[in-house]
């Protein structure tokens, strides 16, 4: 049991480790780490709900506190569970995560941009009704 | 050979086999990656590839938010107990399948039986949960062709619940695969695609239940 895993999202361990990547860890350490990123995780998604109840931040702002806190616990999941680290062997991972990334943002920044402006250079509905009768 | 900065690690070509030491920088005298390193990019890419489309789906609930058709809204729909306990339920799934990954990387029979059990567990009671509040909003008659938010609402947080039901699935195989044939190469090559799966989909969990629930529940004068 003491045996330390060769296996591992992240590949921390492993005969092949390549040189540069992190010392091999024991079980011990490798739930310590989990825990951390549970405890961590538990952290922010209470921080959330309390940011959505608290009225200590200034109103208008709770929303993108909100989305702070997402990105915040996304990053606490993506290095604590699913072992996206500079490991030389994560380098791959990295660049695809990042371009995975810029695409979420282009397709939820750019809805949201053209259909707002999209919005506010339409007739709105009841004029255009009126118009048709 | 004209590239030796790229780390195409498990391109055959930039073997050690036949290029003077130096020559390459991947892996240096390594050889191509371990398969679980490629087996891993490649759940990865599909992974990323699956958040992209939950993306396109955020993006429509994002842009339906407020076309409610005089139907409820998000605030006054949302129960936030419900989300708090789905959330408390599917975080704690992800760190028992954390578990389960270093019980196989132990070699642990029995732990791995546990922790997986425990994990699909977890997940039967949050996708309880989700059936329970849908069925709820459609009993209100705030199902999905109600409005156009609500039918954005439906399809994003049904997809993720759609994920979550084929995961569980996946986990009893890879349960039933453990006990049968124990821990071969290729079942736990296949243990490693199914727990970068169940972290991620707690991953769009994160965003659903922030942008989602904790966002639509504001008062409508908060919103941005």
């Amino acid at each position: 049991m003491s045996k330390p895993s060769d296996f591992e999202a992240g590949s921390y361990v492993g005969g092949d480790r390549v040189p540069g990547a992190p010392e091999e860890r024991t079980l011990a350490q490798e739930v310590r780490g989990y825990l951390l990123g549970l405890g961590l995780a538990t952290l922010l998604t209470i921080a959330s709900f309390w940011a959505d109840h608290t009225r200590e931040i200034y109103a208008s702002g709770i929303a993108m506190a909100l989305l702070v806190l997402t990105v915040a616990q996304i990053g606490i999941h993506l290095i604590f569970f699913l072992h996206i680290t500079t490991d030389p062997d994560n380098e791959n991972n990295i660049l695809a995560l990042a371009f995975g990334v810029l695409i979420v943002c282009l397709i939820v920044f750019g809805s949201l941009w053209v259909m707002i402006h999209l919005n506010n250079n339409l007739m709105p509905m009841d004029k255009l009704m009126q118009m048709q009768r | 050979m004209s590239t030796p900065a790229l780390r195409l690690a498990h391109d055959p070509a930039l073997g050690p086999a036949g290029i003077a030491p130096g020559q390459v920088t991947g892996r240096g005298a390594g050889g191509p990656a371990p398969k679980r390193i490629i087996v891993g990019y490649g759940f990865w890419i599909f992974l990323l590839s699956d958040v992209i489309m939950f993306s396109a789906f955020f993006a429509a609930y994002a842009v339906l938010f407020k076309s409610t058709d005089g139907g409820p809204s998000a605030h006054e729909l949302f129960d936030l107990r419900n989300t708090a306990a789905q959330t408390a339920v599917l975080l704690a799934s992800t760190f028992t399948c954390g578990m389960a990954s270093l019980a196989v990387g132990h070699r642990s029979q029995k732990w791995t039986q546990i922790a997986l059990l425990v994990t699909g567990l977890l997940g039967l009671i949050f996708i309880l949960l989700e059936v329970r509040e849908f069925s709820g909003f459609i009993a209100r008659g705030a199902g999905p062709s109600r409005s156009a938010f609500l039918s954005s609402f439906f399809t994003l947080v049904g997809c993720h619940g759609i994920h979550v039901s084929v995961a569980l699935l996946w986990l009893g195989t890879q349960m039933a695969q453990f006990y049968a044939m124990g821990f071969r190469e290729d079942i736990r090559h296949r243990f490693l695609c199914f727990s970068l799966f169940w972290h991620a989909l707690d991953i769009v969990w994160v965003a659903i239940f922030n942008l989602v629930y904790l966002v639509g529940s504001l008062p409508p004068e908060l919103l941005p």
